[in-house]
């Protein structure tokens, strides 16, 4: 994220520069979603103000919620497993905080240049699973456990087609790195959302269960479980929980928009020009709204999937489509 | 340090800063919040009365299957990502190869559905 500042840093510098930007990156996003799609957009869907009192339309809403979150009692249930119960959120959180490592602002605006990118971070990504798992087991409480078990058997499904989806964007790319995929969409000249719409629509439906957003809220379904692997967390634990989902969702329409959308790119503009480094980050981030838009509205739009609907969606029909996706994309890549 | 180290060095740091942000919040938290202990908030919920037997019940291994599904098809994504980065170089012989193996995991996925084990009942 330096070379734009024209400034020479020596590593330690660097680190403290990206660490605050690293922040500001999984935090403004988190509140910006929170507030324009979760309590304006859902509640104007819903014939309803959201809230109003807190600053202009309830602008200040966000620190309000805050204030109240930090003077709550800190529970642990008695029967808890008490180091599985608090280390569940750092689990949670880590897998973000890699997560947003790997996106790329500009040509030289990025936190790491890893060769691996994608893949990297749907590996990372999986790792919150276990943050989920541990929260259902450590609370020793049978909606928890339910909660927790619900969502694995979800993550792992549409972890397939999240996974496969990637693939034929890689495949016409040739590289997993993500700066790289953008350039190469440039190179293109066209967007991959459209040689690979099917797998943009593929993409959409496994981060919406990856993100456990409604229609796919079985885990922590309110009417059968309560909250579901959140039941026995309270104040700032299940804070921590929330950041982490929102957190999450805007990475992930990040990188569906870095890997469909072009990502910090213009079109007709340079995408190497030293200006992009500067402007790319809000490119990306308008992009980025655009896709959370989507996940925002199916979630108010859809109610609920059953679970046996939610599993066969994914193993009869998103897995074989995604693989006929790649086979079409290669057959394509080859011959022409 | 080498470039290809020093990158994912940055991903330790970004781990390290995740846990010392929950527990910069918890810290901050732990200032500011009362505690008042009563042995009555302490209980599980379980929708208001006293939670019967223990939490940690038994549940069903239809999750199972499912795993041992998605430990396959993981394995696979991990044999076509070098592929796909690859694919020009490799030209028809990786289409045709790949599709061979496409194929052979179809199978796999056809057999378990015929076999009904897709079903979550």
């Amino acid at each position: 994220m330096l070379t734009p500042l024209a400034l020479e840093f020596a590593y330690w510098q660097e680190t403290i520069v990206k660490i605050v930007i690293g922040l500001v990156a999984v935090l403004l996003p988190t509140g910006a979603l929170v507030y324009m799609f979760l309590f304006k957009m859902m509640s104007f869907m819903q014939s309803r103000l959201g809230p109003m009192e807190t600053g202009p339309h309830g602008a200040m809403q966000l620190l309000a919620e805050f204030g109240k979150f930090l003077q709550k009692e800190d529970i642990f249930p008695s029967k808890a497993d008490r180091w599985v119960f608090a280390a569940a959120p750092f689990v949670v959180l880590v897998s973000t905080f890699m997560l947003v490592l790997v996106l790329p602002g500009g040509p030289s605006a990025y936190f790491t240049d890893l060769s691996t990118g994608i893949y990297f971070a749907l590996a990372v990504s999986s790792v919150s699973v276990i943050g989920t798992l541990m929260a259902g087991w450590g609370s020793n409480s049978k909606y928890a456990l339910l909660g927790g078990l619900r969502a694995a058997g979800q993550l792992i499904a549409y972890e397939l087609p999240l996974v496969l989806s990637v693939v034929g964007v890689v495949i016409m790319a040739g590289t997993l790195n993500l700066r790289e995929i953008v350039l190469s969409q440039s190179d293109f000249g066209i967007w991959f959302i459209i040689p690979q719409f099917l797998g943009f629509l593929i993409y959409l439906i496994a981060i919406q269960a990856e993100l456990t957003q409604p229609p796919f809220d079985m885990p922590v379904a309110e009417s059968e479980l309560v909250t579901g692997y959140l039941t026995e967390y309270s104040g700032l634990r299940f804070l921590l929980f929330f950041i982490a989902e929102f957190a999450t969702a805007a990475i992930f329409s990040a990188i569906g928009a870095t890997l469909f959308l072009g990502g910090w790119t213009i079109p007709f503009v340079d995408p190497t020009a030293e200006f992009m480094n500067y402007i790319g980050p809000f490119v990306l981030g308008i992009k980025m709204i655009g896709i959370a838009f989507l996940i925002f509205w199916f979630r108010v739009t859809y109610p609920r999937f059953r679970e046996d609907q939610l599993q066969r969606l994914a193993w009869k029909f998103l897995i074989p489509l995604a693989l006929f996706n790649i086979v079409v994309t290669a057959v394509f890549k080859v011959v022409f | 340090m080498s470039d290809f180290l020093r990158s994912y060095l940055t991903v330790g740091i970004f781990g390290l800063l995740a846990v010392a942000l929950v527990s910069a919040l918890l810290g901050i938290s732990a200032l500011l919040r009362p505690t008042r202990p009563q042995p009555q908030k302490y209980i599980n919920y379980e929708s208001g009365v006293d939670p019967v037997g223990t939490g940690w019940g038994q549940s069903n291994v239809r999750y199972y299957i499912f795993a041992l599904l998605f430990v396959m098809f993981d394995v696979e994504a991990v044999f076509i990502f070098p592929w796909a980065t690859r694919l020009e170089a490799y030209g028809t012989f990786g289409l045709v190869e790949m599709a061979i193996f496409i194929f052979i995991l179809l199978l796999g996925l056809v057999y378990a559905w015929r076999k009904g084990v897709l079903r979550w009942i």
